[in-house]
């Protein structure tokens, strides 16, 4: 007992849904939420497992996790990885069981919560510091090392509303990693400040993950977890489907997003939570510029991809993020970002097309992440809508190397040689 | 288990860690736990020290705002119930009678206003960490203490500029205050967790305030109301400390024991039950803001 960091038996949570589902209630709703009864609950609809009204997002999850111990949880959007990092830092009670962790518990849930634009740096280092549960003295402590990691000397005592966001970020997060909590929980904070810092911070948990801790990581980049974790744990629908070394965990989840994205994406339940639902996502395929294959597109030619919805909406906007097999961001097409050659076509039917010509991607495997708008609205969301592989081709006249290139993209280019 | 025995590079000999189980909880669990707010004292201090400092922060008039608001309200009563409705001030000037209760009451109304929208501005926090949330309520009341011990140092230089010298009743002072925040904080209390599923609570808020200054004997003597009605009014806590307040700054000669007693029980009603609301909620706010 005396190596276990945290234990869980048969941790389970639930939501009840209809009023907390979006925002916040008001009387005069619940009381007539009251009044419609069930009427009103299947207006609520939400998407995972349902149990008349209630949705487990967390269920019967038992897992021990041993000091010094470096986990990834790893899972689709609403699998419970945020509700089980909730549970553990106390912020929501469980519904059932219950969890014995030993030792301080410390989260970087997401930077900057709790920085008040008003306050000076100085002022929101000891106020951050102190609502992640750091001790006046300690603080005090790791001062100058928490601005020296942040590089912002010079503005600390400048009011944080007149930081840029940048600035802001690094000094959140510096605050944050001087914790010195015996468990961290880290919720998918590394991806701020620009790429050296990026660097920085991740070298700064690396530190933290070998000083003998013990860190729960959470994040879509695999890659990361890959590079910070001995252990990943997938869950899904709120319980543990892998427990086993890192890259084996990746791996199996790999292989769901593969599953999920070859289903009907109208039954997948792993949808942005944000989204109002008048349009879903339906199909989402890529080909290559003359038809062919579904989903295998040739370096260097173009390629179409096509998301298909159930609602054609106005003013709809998509957003197509790709990314490699490890949750490595690609590129981002946005139609929010306009440019001349974009066109609204009101005979097109509820779908939307994206061309990328010339497709300068390396051989391998992607997929596709899509958010849908409209209205003004988040209507849908799914990561790994898609999946494609991309053929060797031509890209520029030059052919694209076929093995042991680094990085995802092909470049366009000209050499000068003696 | 604390952080003193923290080493720079975490090899120190830590004492072994406690153990807590997190598990569903029901009935009292946080809010009255000692143990819980005493481990969070630093970020409880953190949170009162914040509210003081944001209170005035890119105001032109600072804590000037802690006496004008008083002091207007002073003229304006002055004005219309001590000259045209000569609403009667059992014999002292209507300005300083007023100011006595003005004082009180306008650390009471900010604080009610303030402090029940607390867990709702402080959302992005409550969400994602743990503290007592009870810090966010309680930290209104105190940062106020600022604005109300100004506003004193300003009543007590009027009552000497009108010749008036202060008797002993003076050092029950510190006693009407506590019956004043322990009422506040029954109430915030309860409001604030109110607001977190019930946004209404921020419409009636105003309404509310403005009732109950005019159920308080603020423009007008308790003494215009009669016996046994005027000790029962008392049940609103704000009647004691208000009648409270003149006699022991403006030295008037009947101390009002039965109101201040009437309204210190009330108060300590008000003060249970609100906690022990805020305390069945508090584990659920997470959920719904």
């Amino acid at each position: 007992m005396a190596n276990v960091a945290i234990k869980t038996n048969g941790l389970g949570k639930s939501y009840q849904l209809g009023l907390s589902r979006r925002g916040y209630g008001t009387l005069r709703e619940s009381i007539v939420d009251t009044a419609k009864g069930s009427f009103g609950r299947l207006a609520g609809r939400r998407r995972e497992q349902h149990e008349g009204d209630t949705l487990w997002a967390l269920r019967d999850l038992s897992l021990t996790i041993e000091r010094g111990e470096v986990v990834g949880l790893i899972g689709h959007n609403g699998a419970g990885k945020s509700t089980l990092l909730k549970i553990l830092s106390r912020i929501v009670e469980p519904t059932t069981g219950y969890a014995d962790v030993t030792g301080r518990t410390g989260a970087l849930l997401e930077v900057g919560t709790g920085f008040h634009p008003e306050l000076t740096g100085r002022e929101n280092v000891f106020l951050n510091g102190a609502i992640l549960g750091m001790r006046r003295a300690e603080i005090r402590a790791r001062f100058d090392e928490i601005v020296a990691f942040a590089e912002i000397e010079r503005f600390l005592d400048t009011p944080v509303k007149r930081y840029s966001s940048g600035m802001s970020v690094r000094l959140a997060f510096a605050v944050a990693a001087h914790l010195e909590p015996e468990i961290l929980l880290v919720d998918e904070v590394l991806a701020v400040g620009d790429a050296a810092f990026q660097r920085k911070s991740l070298g700064k948990m690396n530190e933290v993950a070998e000083a003998g801790r013990t860190v729960i990581f959470v994040s879509h980049n695999l890659a990361i977890l890959q590079a910070l974790c001995q252990r990943g744990v997938l869950l899904e629908r709120g319980r543990v489907v892998t427990d086993a070394p890192v890259n084996e965990a990746i791996d199996s989840y790999l292989r769901t997003l593969e599953r999920a994205a070859g289903g009907d994406l109208l039954e997948r339940t792993d949808r942005d939570s944000r989204g109002y639902d008048e349009s879903l996502i339906k199909r989402v395929e890529i080909r290559d510029g003359d038809g062919g294959l579904a989903d295998t597109v040739v370096a260097g030619r173009a390629a179409t991809v096509t998301v298909e919805v159930t609602e054609a909406l106005p003013m709809m906007e998509c957003r197509l993020a790709i990314h490699n097999t490890l949750g490595h961001p690609v590129a981002t097409l946005d139609s929010e970002v306009s440019a001349p050659v974009d066109g609204r076509d009101p005979e097109i039917g509820a779908r939307i097309e994206c061309v990328v010509e010339d497709l300068p991607l390396l051989p391998g495997r992607y997929r596709i992440d899509v958010l849908l708008k409209g209205k003004r609205q988040i209507q849908d969301g799914l990561q790994a809508a898609c999946f494609f592989d991309v053929e060797p081709g031509v890209v520029a006249d030059r052919p694209t190397p076929i093995a042991g290139a680094d990085g995802d993209v092909v470049l366009a280019h000209r050499w000068r040689l003696p | 288990m604390n952080a003193d025995a923290v080493s720079p590079h975490g090899e120190a000999v830590r004492p072994v860690p406690e153990t807590t189980r997190l598990k569903p909880t029901s009935g009292f669990s946080r809010v009255l736990s000692p143990h819980e707010l005493w481990r969070y004292r630093d970020l409880a201090l953190q949170i009162a020290a914040r509210d003081i400092t944001v209170r005035y922060r890119q105001t032109a008039l600072g804590a000037a705002w802690a006496i004008l608001q008083p002091v207007g309200f002073m003229v304006v009563f002055s004005l219309f119930f001590g000259r045209v409705a000569g609403v009667s001030s059992d014999g002292l000037p209507y300005a300083l009678f007023s100011l006595a209760a003005l004082v009180p009451w306008t650390y009471f109304a900010n604080s009610l206003l303030l402090g029940s929208e607390s867990l709702v501005a402080n959302s992005a926090l409550v969400a994602k960490i743990y503290f007592p949330r009870i810090f966010m309520p309680a930290g209104v009341l105190a940062a106020g203490f600022v604005d109300l011990g100004v506003s004193l140092v300003i009543l007590f230089a009027i009552v000497l500029i009108y010749g008036i010298v202060p008797t002993a009743a003076v050092l029950m002072l510190p006693l009407l205050v506590l019956i004043m925040v322990a009422a506040g904080l029954g109430v915030t209390a309860a409001l604030s967790a109110v607001n977190v599923r019930y946004r209404d609570v921020r419409y009636v808020i105003p309404f509310a305030i403005q009732m109950w200054l005019f159920a308080s004997p603020i423009a007008y003597p308790s003494s215009l109301i009669s016996e046994p009605w005027r000790t029962l009014s008392a049940i609103n806590p704000m009647v004691g400390v208000v009648e409270g307040f003149r006699w022991a700054t403006l030295g008037t000669a009947d101390a009002p024991w039965a109101l201040i007693g009437v309204s210190a029980a009330s108060a300590l009603v008000l003060l249970v039950a609100g906690l022990a609301y805020f305390d069945r909620v508090e584990r659920s706010f997470a959920d719904y803001i």
